[in-house]
């Protein structure tokens, strides 16, 4: 049918208007207070970095077997049972238990209720699987155990990455979990990631040890070296205080030596032992040791008991800066790995946009000479309904805040390309038509009908090439399939609605002619 | 009306296709393709020199110093334009880009890096599998789609109307070394939905004409649909090329590869709609009754 109700027109112009103000409102600067939305632009575009971080799970994964070692031998010891050759193989904690006590440890480790090895309903695991093998029990992570343990890692990670990012202070960062051992981090604007990445590449771990007096390596002490030359020092096991009890580190200079110091300050915990250790230790050199290498060793003069201190060092302002920002953002749980890096410069992104914006331009300009080439006034109906096309199709992606990556105006160009399609398919089905029916009415409308399926098929196809690049994608390959997807709706409106509107009203005013189309 | 006897060269074309695709097959086998960082991991540099004098010898050159394994430099675009890739990607040390940098002033002068891309070799083997995993999943799609809508004779064609063009296309890219990346993923998933759209409007129309005549030859049939449908074929794929040649020309070197990919896709998905999947209608010897039949039931 040819006729179109009023109401039909109305909404298809007044949808028209608002999807084109939203498109336009990307362009003007104009502060808008009906609607302030904006097509993101994508890191490849605005210029930024996006890091991929995996932590390294297997230091936590012993230290928690470690830690649920003593726990065993606790509890045990608590039920009167006596366990032996406790023994950490791998990521396995094995012991023995004696004959008459077998039955009772074994309850006590697979009990829905048990204390020990705790039973998760929602997974129907415990957190440890248990084999046992005559008087050998042998004790592993099981499958969910490892998968809570990863989450619980990873949600403290995020934490401590978050706080670290905003502690430098880019714009709009995104982080974002990834899988149950990973992070995304987002920086757009970013353009020299070198500081980010080496704040992020530090566990940050920071404990107070006393350096030992022997020369020799024994039981209770380990050979560190330092942060800034090849010196080792033997030095005690035993951690006086941890980063834990921070509650604050600054950069300040030090007045007397004019050099740059972190100062920190403790919370009251911390203090009461960092007063005590420092009386009892006067005369000795205490180690400040930040993730297995010793920054400095000053020797005890007084009993510090005020609650904070200093850390020297060789730094510079920048450095003491840093230390300062990762002593009060906290240490990561597990080392954390930068496995994916891709940072493009600001000005590279404006090239990109440019050249984007231009393609886009003599592409849309070569497609509507070639339409009105072809099909003159049915052409500029087409070129119509392809202008629309691109307002809503952009208005849409603002109206969602879709983010614009360099493959996403690739694809808008190719909608303007593959959009013709459809009126192509139905103008040569309606020659078709005129050849056997002398009514251009009808021919029109016969014209249109007789192409739908093949348009809906052939529109559908694609759709399902943007769907599944939609969920395999990743970054600027996903913003393509948006706007290919997106695209071929807002082709299948403005060509079912708008173009078919104009058509219908110029073959009714015109249909005396002798040829239309 | 065009009246071309595509149907008369149906043999010939198809020996070319066979020809093509069995080169491509073994380009592909012996030589591989050419994966880029985001595939093979490694290192992508993309730097500019103040300097004009830098050529790709010198650039080459500090670099080898440095240790960083297989090193390859291309120019990009402007003469001061420069693409590095090397094997080594050292993502654990945060100072390792800033070295390189650092070297390489000493050396050949200021530069400035517009883009580093740093892939681990857990991530770009991700990558690839889910690339792949997304090529066979559309082409999975695509036929479950075709099925519900045409008969199987015509998901046959379709489908292996489409191995053609992928084939031939990624046979072009390994013939000529040109780079893989997640941008050449997208490309081909797009060059099979493009190839399936043409196919398909061909189709509808040998299905509608089967419905007419009863008495015309597939050979035939096929001949009269593509005739029918030809101008449609030939407008659609130069609008399309069009677009596609400003994003080769004007888009920037970024969009290269992938325009280019799309280029000869859209071109081998327009011949193969003609000369692979209209002939195995002819060779399956589709006709009236097959779509009858299907109808009855």
């Amino acid at each position: 049918m040819l006729y179109f109700s009023k109401l039909r027109i109305i909404s298809v112009i007044i949808f028209t208007i608002v999807f084109s103000y939203f498109a336009l409102s990307n362009f003007t600067k104009l502060d808008d207070r009906f609607f302030s939305k904006n097509i993101n632009l994508g890191l490849d575009l605005q210029g930024g970095s996006y890091l991929l971080l995996e932590i390294d799970n297997q230091p936590v994964i012993t230290q928690k077997l470690q830690a649920k070692i003593i726990e065993l031998k606790r509890y045990f010891k608590e039920k009167e049972i006596s366990l032996k050759n406790f023994s950490l193989n791998g990521d396995t904690i094995s012991f023995e238990v004696q004959k008459q006590d077998l039955e009772q440890v074994s309850k006590l480790l697979n009990d829905k209720e048990s204390d020990i090895n705790q039973y998760y309903q929602s997974y129907k695991s415990h957190e440890f699987d248990v084999i046992e093998n005559n008087n050998l029990f042998n004790l592993n992570y099981s499958r969910y155990g490892l998968v809570l343990l990863k989450n619980a890692s990873l949600d403290q990670a995020i934490e401590i990455v978050r706080r670290r990012v905003d502690e430098v202070g880019t714009n709009e960062p995104n982080i974002l979990k990834r899988g149950n051992d990973r992070i995304l981090v987002e920086l757009p604007g970013l353009d020299d990631p070198n500081r980010i990445k080496s704040l992020l590449g530090k566990t940050a771990n920071l404990t107070f040890q006393f350096i030992s007096q022997n020369s020799e390596e024994s039981f209770g002490t380990e050979k560190l070296s330092f942060e800034d030359d090849d010196r080792e020092a033997i030095v005690s096991k035993r951690i006086i205080l941890s980063g834990d009890n921070l509650v604050d580190a600054k950069p300040t200079m030090n007045s007397q030596t004019n050099e740059t110091v972190v100062s920190f300050s403790l919370d009251r915990v911390g203090a009461k032992k960092f007063g005590k250790a420092t009386s009892t230790g006067v005369g000795k050199q205490l180690a400040i040791i930040l993730d297995g290498k010793i920054i400095s060793a000053p020797t005890v003069r007084e009993p510090i008991v005020g609650g904070s201190g200093q850390i020297s060092g060789n730094f510079t302002f920048q450095s003491a800066t840093d230390l300062a920002l990762l002593l009060r953002s906290g240490a990561l749980p597990a080392p954390l790995n930068i496995i994916e890096e891709r940072t493009v410069g600001p000005d590279l992104g404006q090239d990109s946009i440019d050249a984007g914006i231009l393609s886009l331009i003599i592409g849309f300009l070569l497609v509507i000479i070639f339409m009105i080439y072809k099909y003159r006034a049915f052409g500029l109906i087409a070129n119509l309904a392809l202008i629309t096309n691109l307002f809503l199709l952009i208005g849409i992606l603002t109206l969602f805040e879709a983010t614009l990556t360099l493959p996403g105006i690739a694809g808008i160009i190719l909608t303007v390309g593959m959009a013709v399609d459809a009126n192509v398919l139905i103008f040569e089905r309606i020659k078709e038509e005129t050849k056997s029916e002398k009514n251009p009415i009808i021919a029109f409308d016969a014209g249109y009908t007789k192409s739908r399926t093949t348009i809906l098929d052939a529109n559908i196809t694609t759709l399902i090439a943007a769907f599944i690049l939609f969920f395999m994608g990743s970054g600027p390959v996903k913003g393509f399939s948006v706007t290919l997807g997106v695209g071929i709706l807002t082709t299948l409106f403005s060509v079912y609605f708008i173009a078919r509107l104009l058509t219908s009203l110029y073959v009714v005013k015109n249909k005396e002619k002798e040829q239309l189309l | 009306m065009n009246n071309i006897s595509f149907n008369k060269f149906y043999r010939k074309f198809n020996i070319l296709s066979l020809i093509l695709i069995i080169t491509s097959l073994i380009f592909l086998i012996v030589k591989g393709l050419n994966y880029g960082v985001d595939f093979k991991g490694g290192t992508l540099i993309e730097l500019r020199t103040n300097d004009k004098t830098n050529n790709i010898t010198m650039i080459r050159d500090s670099f080898n110093q440095m240790n960083l394994g297989d090193v390859s430099v291309k120019k990009f675009g402007n003469e001061t334009d420069f693409i590095v890739k090397f094997e080594k990607q050292n993502s654990n040390d945060p100072e390792f880009i800033k070295n390189i940098q650092n070297k390489l002033s000493s050396s050949i002068g200021n530069v400035d890096f517009r883009r580093v891309e740093n892939v681990g070799p857990k991530v770009s083997s991700e990558l690839l599998k889910s690339g792949i995993i997304a090529i066979s999943l559309s082409l999975a799609a695509m036929l479950l789609y075709i099925w519900i809508r045409f008969e199987w004779q015509f998901s046959l064609g379709a489908i292996l109307a489409i191995f053609h063009d992928v084939i031939i296309t990624l046979g072009i890219f390994s013939i000529f070394s040109l780079e893989i990346n997640l941008s050449i993923v997208a490309a081909v998933l797009t060059i099979v939905g493009y190839s399936m759209n043409d196919t398909v409007v061909i189709f509808d129309r040998v299905r509608e004409n089967l419905r007419k005549y009863s008495d015309v030859k597939i050979y035939e049939l096929t001949n009269i649909s593509i005739n029918e449908t030809l101008s449609r074929t030939i407008i659609t794929s130069v609008t399309t090329l069009l677009a596609l040649l400003s994003i080769y020309l004007f888009g920037g070197e970024i969009l290269k590869g992938f325009s280019l990919a799309m280029i000869l896709g859209v071109i081998f998905g327009t011949y193969s709609s003609i000369y692979i999947a209209n002939p195995i209608l002819v060779a399956l010897n589709v006709s009236q009754r097959t779509i009858v039949k299907e109808e009855k039931n």
